[in-house]
């Protein structure tokens, strides 16, 4: 075995052969103790209820994961911009930052219903912007400690070489903040697929994968519900993969992300 | 009175009645207080004093970094302002500095790209500087995978990108362990040869401002004043040089003038030229 094999095979198996225990305790203590299905399925019935749906999980999936990722983006390009301008304009940084801190520590899904309630029942809108939002923040408040943080020795080299407030956020500011956006990208890459499938449990279009878990529970059919879920933690890990990929893409060999 | 035009007989550095004062909360603290200094083209002066006598402050007025409350400073027989604007001098730190997301080459040329020269050129011009400095072989790596005394090494090499006629530095090699700064000090004297830049060189380490130097400006605290300025002709720096005796005796003429006691007269240095030049090449057979 090669080594880099070998490495991906030490990363790897200890988890997967967790998961692989885990699942099993799970299907023997269901089978053994005869638990309800309402209370908690086998993984088995789980498997075969997905397989039973796919084609309408995936449907569902693609839904909220079309959400996740519109209000994603949003929030991204919402927290990149706010942060820049928050460092260029010390001031408005000062008034921006305790609203946002006041942001983070309210649970945005919260919001759902009220947001519902301002557009048409069939609008997608309300569950990206609830997205929006929760993206937004991890963002904001990462990228601003990244292009705030210059050292003492960088200020004073830029000062020296006569540089303007823009080359040093080119040649400073911007690349020491790119692990720090990284960092945010990923907590708000998972955030967002909460968001987008949490904001479906509270009415409006039925097409996404929170709505299909509420509708099975409704219907009393749990193993639908669970494998629903299991949709939803795929759509997240996928969303936190790709911001993964792309941290690797852009950073490259650089040294760790900061987190 | 008109500015001095810049010639080649115009001094590197000329300070006049140079002070600083820090406003404080209660009161204002003096940190440099009439400082006259004159360095001449080419001259290596060490600044050196017990820390909070105002030398990195001094050599911060020098590079334009701080304004003095008054007093003129000019280098190159240009106002500082314009030095700096100018890209007169090289700078470096006690710590390195660089940017660890750029290679070695792409620090060198941090300057030269700021100061929009070619791509080209940039390259050719990084390439001979790591030369310079020793680090051919790590021109690619990044400042992560090198040791702290390499680390310095680039910061000096981007210092000299522009090819300055004067070269500051602010305890480059407080940060590194005894063997690497003897190294460091070496190499200094060879590249401050070579590129025929003046220096003013600030460090509270006695032995390394008298090796290095022309001339040590010993500075008093509270408030930062010149003490003394103590010249050294010691003649071209070997490492036999660290264990002259007039090495020593320059040593001991350093400290006394630290301690604020009068200098005994003891270094005769005309004289004393050729008999450490005798020594050394009795050390040599």
């Amino acid at each position: 075995m090669n080594p880099s094999l070998r490495r991906v095979g030490g990363t790897l198996l200890p988890p997967l052969l967790f998961g692989v225990l885990f699942l099993a305790g799970w299907q023997g203590f269901v089978r053994a103790a005869d638990v309800r299905s309402y209370v908690l399925p086998a993984p088995s019935d789980i498997w075969s209820a997905a397989v039973d749906a796919h084609t309408r999980i995936i449907a569902a999936a693609q839904t909220s994961g079309l959400n996740a990722l519109v209000g994603l983006v949003a929030g991204v390009v919402g927290g990149v911009l706010l942060a820049a301008i928050a460092t260029r304009l010390p001031v408005l940084g000062g008034a921006i930052t305790p609203l946002v801190a006041a942001l983070a520590a309210m649970p945005i899904v919260a919001l759902a219903p009220l947001l519902n309630n301002m557009y048409s029942p069939l609008s997608s809108l309300p569950r990206r912007e609830v997205v929006a939002i929760s993206a937004f923040v991890p963002v904001f408040i990462n990228v601003l400690r990244g292009l705030s943080r210059i050292t003492p020795v960088h200020r004073e080299l830029m000062a020296s070489y006569a540089a303007s407030g823009t080359a040093v956020l080119r040649t400073i500011r911007v690349p020491s903040a790119l692990p720090y956006f990284f960092t945010g990208l990923r907590v708000a890459s998972s955030l967002a697929v909460i968001a987008a499938v949490v904001s479906e449990y509270f009415g409006g279009l039925q097409n996404g994968l929170g709505s299909r878990i509420t509708s099975s529970v409704g219907a009393t059919d749990y193993p639908a519900a669970w494998a629903s879920v299991l949709g939803a933690v795929l759509l997240g890990l996928l969303f936190y993969v790709g911001a993964l990929l792309l941290e690797r893409l852009v950073l490259g060999r650089r040294a760790a992300p900061v987190t | 009175m008109t500015e001095p035009q810049e010639t080649a007989a115009a001094a590197a550095v000329e300070l006049h009645g140079v002070s600083k004062t820090f406003p404080g909360r209660r009161d204002a603290v003096v940190a440099l207080q009439d400082i006259d200094l004159t360095v001449g083209p080419g001259e290596f002066v060490s600044l050196i004093g017990p820390s909070g006598c105002g030398k990195s402050t001094l050599l911060r007025i020098i590079a334009d970094l701080l304004s003095p409350t008054s007093g003129e400073v000019h280098v190159n027989g240009k106002p500082a302002r314009r030095a700096r604007l100018d890209q007169d001098y090289g700078i470096a730190f006690q710590q390195a500095g660089l940017l660890d997301w750029r290679t070695v080459l792409a620090n060198i040329e941090l300057p030269l790209e700021l100061h929009g020269v070619d791509r080209g050129q940039r390259k050719a011009r990084a390439l001979e500087l790591v030369e310079l400095v020793g680090l051919a072989d790590f021109a690619k790596h990044r400042p992560p995978q090198l040791s702290g005394g390499m680390q310095q090494r680039v910061a000096i090499a981007r210092a000299l990108a522009e090819s300055p006629t004067l070269l500051l530095m602010d305890e480059p090699f407080g940060a590194l362990d005894e063997m690497t700064r003897e190294h460091m000090q070496n190499e200094l004297v060879r590249i401050a040869g070579d590129t025929q830049a003046a220096v003013v060189f600030v460090t509270h380490s006695i032995p390394e401002a008298v090796f290095l130097s022309d001339r040590v400006v010993v500075m008093s605290p509270r408030p930062g004043r010149i003490a003394e300025i103590v010249p050294v002709s010691l003649g071209p720096r070997t490492d036999d040089t660290r264990e002259a005796p007039l090495f020593y005796a320059a040593i001991t003429q350093v400290r006394e003038a630290l301690r604020g006691r009068p200098v005994p007269e003891t270094v005769e240095v005309g004289v004393s030229i050729e008999q450490a030049d005798r020594e050394r090449a009795q050390g040599a057979l």
